[in-house]
């Protein structure tokens, strides 16, 4: 938790300055979500000392939230918390959310730590890059850590236009040596290296453009700061090799863009980043087609297809991750519709350059009015030690989760 | 599937196999009952028309066969478009699990709707497909198309007679959605006759059979003009299921914008 260190004074910033408006409160709610979570690997882990065959977890995750001056302004705390079993690294508390924001006609300002999602696409975020992925919730890249910023956002005839100043940057969070879905080594979370001299306290800069035409949402920005993701090189610490975090600085222009043409949703992402050791430009497109009341039931039945492409192509392997360069992912969304709002995900992701594959599927339905469960198969195969999959090809899981809203 | 076109060859079919001498009278009945069909209607809009904004609580109870009961609470601000459909924004409170997620939607009385839905969880906006029409909304026996605002050029109309209903004197008309898209080849609605207001409606599905009954009760005047019912229910004939809606803290001429719908209102909407 030594972030806190980095963003402790404008928390306290903030709570000081709500203490005198409490009585101009006029509305407050709290709401709060607490979970438990339920691993079942089955095989062995491939790595000595990683967890056997359970993991279990339980989190809490409260909302507080006050407005005043008819929603005017309005101040919103997430914090969140999870204890993991056996990972450490795992059991980490983070403030998802702790922003002010202040409502006017035509623009809006919002101060504090928030979370901000770019992008159209399923598959991959490619786009999505304020917030640092908080890689222990899980691997797929969906969890995002809070991340302090002042935003400005002004309503325009011609768009959405956003700008950012991003103070405090949140390095990636990593399983400890006991964790599941990691590499051969663990990656080093106490010596973290960066190639801005300001290391974490990096002023970062961001603007982005929105709006919509017609049947197509279009988003364009240029991001300029440190690089949400590490290059992680093997090293010695402490009588053992382990991977160290390197965080160069970037420069990104990224465009995101879906035409939603009846049953048809068409979406493209791509960026181009520039950073010291290299160049590229990535894509991810694709269609979501939606197959509305199958056999006149209520049931909807979703088809998506995107493939991945980026410049490095292979030779990006050993470096920041290129994980999509050559990929193809298909996937299905059945939308149950009942009374519980029954959902089921298939996916499907294919590496065309190395055999690899991953399945996912996931089914979730609420109980009652208050519990959502939620039932994840993950499944990876992969026969190259070049592919990122080949180090988790033992980490086929079942996941349970039971979510408790009050 | 029937549509609109459908049912008029049929007509014409039917029409041209009766006697010759009375055809031409029997179109022009049928032409009579079209404008008729037509003007109750566009009476009926017309004196629901002026509020500028208006804002609501909805209370949805679904009720399955089993008399198993579930709660959505639901806010609803809307911006009144002349000359087009209305701008709506739609936020969730229950179920919890759902909290937070919200819905904007402008609807166009020709061509798509602009639909955009957040997700709070994500911090997500995504446009979503409009061409769910006869989906089921929050897995109520509403649809779509039920909860959208009524607009003149979404159907074409039919005048099919007086009735007296729950001892209120009514026009009966019937109504042919324009929409392909449309999850019903027609409906019946019951309109009273001194204030224009929908008191029922049947609903007939892709087959032409009788499908839901949505029947509005305890209407209460706002502004000394609009009209608006406290409770609607809906029964799915032919599943058994029905859904109940509540209203609450309605108010008008609010003094909403158009700059209280778009991406940004969408996400912090409470």
């Amino acid at each position: 938790m030594k972030w806190l260190g980095n963003t402790n004074g404008a928390m306290m910033g903030l709570v000081i300055m709500l203490q005198p408006l409490s009585g101009a409160v006029a509305d407050y709610e709290f709401s709060a979500k607490a979970g438990f979570e339920q691993r079942l690997f089955i095989e062995q882990g491939q790595y000595a000392e990683q967890l056997e065959h359970t993991q279990a977890s339980v989190f809490i995750e409260p909302e507080f939230y006050w407005s005043w001056s008819e929603g005017g302004d309005s101040l919103t705390f997430k914090p969140f918390y999870r204890q993991d079993e056996f990972d450490q690294e795992r059991s980490h508390f983070d403030i998802r959310e702790l922003s002010y924001i202040h409502v006017s006609n035509n623009w809006e300002l919002r101060a504090g730590i928030r979370k901000e999602f770019w992008g159209v696409t399923e598959f991959q975020h490619l786009v999505d890059v304020i917030n640092q992925t908080d890689g222990v919730e899980d691997f797929d890249g969906e969890d995002k850590l809070g991340q302090l910023m002042l935003n400005l956002s002004l309503v325009q005839d011609w768009g959405i236009v956003d700008l950012y100043l991003l103070p405090g940057f949140r390095e990636r969070t990593f399983g400890d040596v006991s964790s599941r879905l990691r590499a051969p080594l663990v990656v080093d979370t106490d010596h973290i290296v960066y190639e801005s001299s300001e290391e974490e306290k990096h002023l970062d800069l961001a603007v982005r453009w929105s709006h919509t035409i017609g049947d197509f949402d279009i988003g364009s920005y240029w991001f300029q700061g440190t690089n949400r993701e590490p290059l992680l090189t093997p090293k010695f610490e402490g009588g053992a090799v382990v991977l160290s975090q390197y965080y160069s600085q970037m420069d990104q222009f990224g465009f995101d863009a879906q035409a939603t043409l009846g049953d048809w949703l068409w979406k493209f992402e791509t960026i181009y980043r520039s950073t010291k050791a290299d160049d590229f430009w990535a894509a991810q497109g694709g269609f979501e087609y939606t197959y509305i009341g199958v056999y006149d039931s209520g049931v909807d039945v979703g088809l998506l297809a995107e493939y991945a492409w980026d410049s490095r192509g292979d030779d990006g392997v050993a470096g920041a991750g290129v994980s999509a360069q050559d990929d193809l992912f298909l996937g299905s969304r059945i939308a149950f519709n009942d009374m519980q709002s029954s959902e089921v995900l298939f996916g499907l992701g294919v590496d065309l350059d190395h055999s690899a594959l991953s399945v996912l599927v996931e089914a979730n339905r609420r109980f009652g009015e208050s519990f959502k469960v939620s039932l994840d198969l993950r499944l990876f195969q992969s026969s190259e030690s070049l592919d990122p999959l080949y180090s988790i090809r033992e980490d086929d899981h079942l996941q349970l989760g039971v979510e408790y809203y009050f | 599937m029937f549509n609109k076109r459908n049912i008029s060859a049929i007509f014409t079919v039917f029409a041209l196999s009766m006697a010759s001498h009375a055809q031409s009278a029997d179109v022009a009945k049928a032409q009579d009952a079209e404008q008729l069909g037509l003007q109750i209607s566009t009476e009926a809009k017309a004196r629901d028309t002026g509020w500028l904004d208006n804002t609501s609580d909805m209370l949805m109870i679904l009720r399955n066969r089993q008399g198993q009961e579930s709660t959505r609470e639901i806010k609803t601000k809307t911006l009144e478009l002349l000359g087009d459909g209305d701008k709506s924004l739609t936020i969730f409170d229950k179920p919890r699990d759902v909290k937070g997620t919200s819905f904007l939607s402008f609807s166009h009385t020709v061509g798509n709707d602009e639909q955009w839905l957040y997700l709070p969880s994500l911090k997500r906006v995504k446009r979503i497909s409009s061409r769910n029409k006869s989906g089921p909304f929050m897995g109520s026996e509403f649809s779509f198309e039920d909860l959208s605002s009524f607009e003149i050029p979404k159907y074409s109309y039919k005048y099919l007679g007086d009735e007296e209903l729950q001892g209120v004197d009514s026009f009966k008309v019937e109504q042919y959605p324009v929409d392909k898209n449309s999850g019903y080849t027609r409906r019946i609605v019951w309109i009273d006759k001194v204030e224009y207001r929908v008191l029922k409606i049947d609903f007939y599905d892709r087959k032409n059979s009788l499908l839901k009954t949505l029947s509005y009760s305890d209407y209460k005047q706002y502004l000394n003009k609009f009209w608006r019912a406290d409770f609607a229910l809906m029964t799915n004939h032919q599943n058994g299921k029905s859904t109940k809606l509540q209203w609450s803290n309605y108010a008008f001429k609010t003094g909403l914008s158009d700059t209280d719908f778009n991406r940004n209102t969408l996400k912090r909407a409470r």
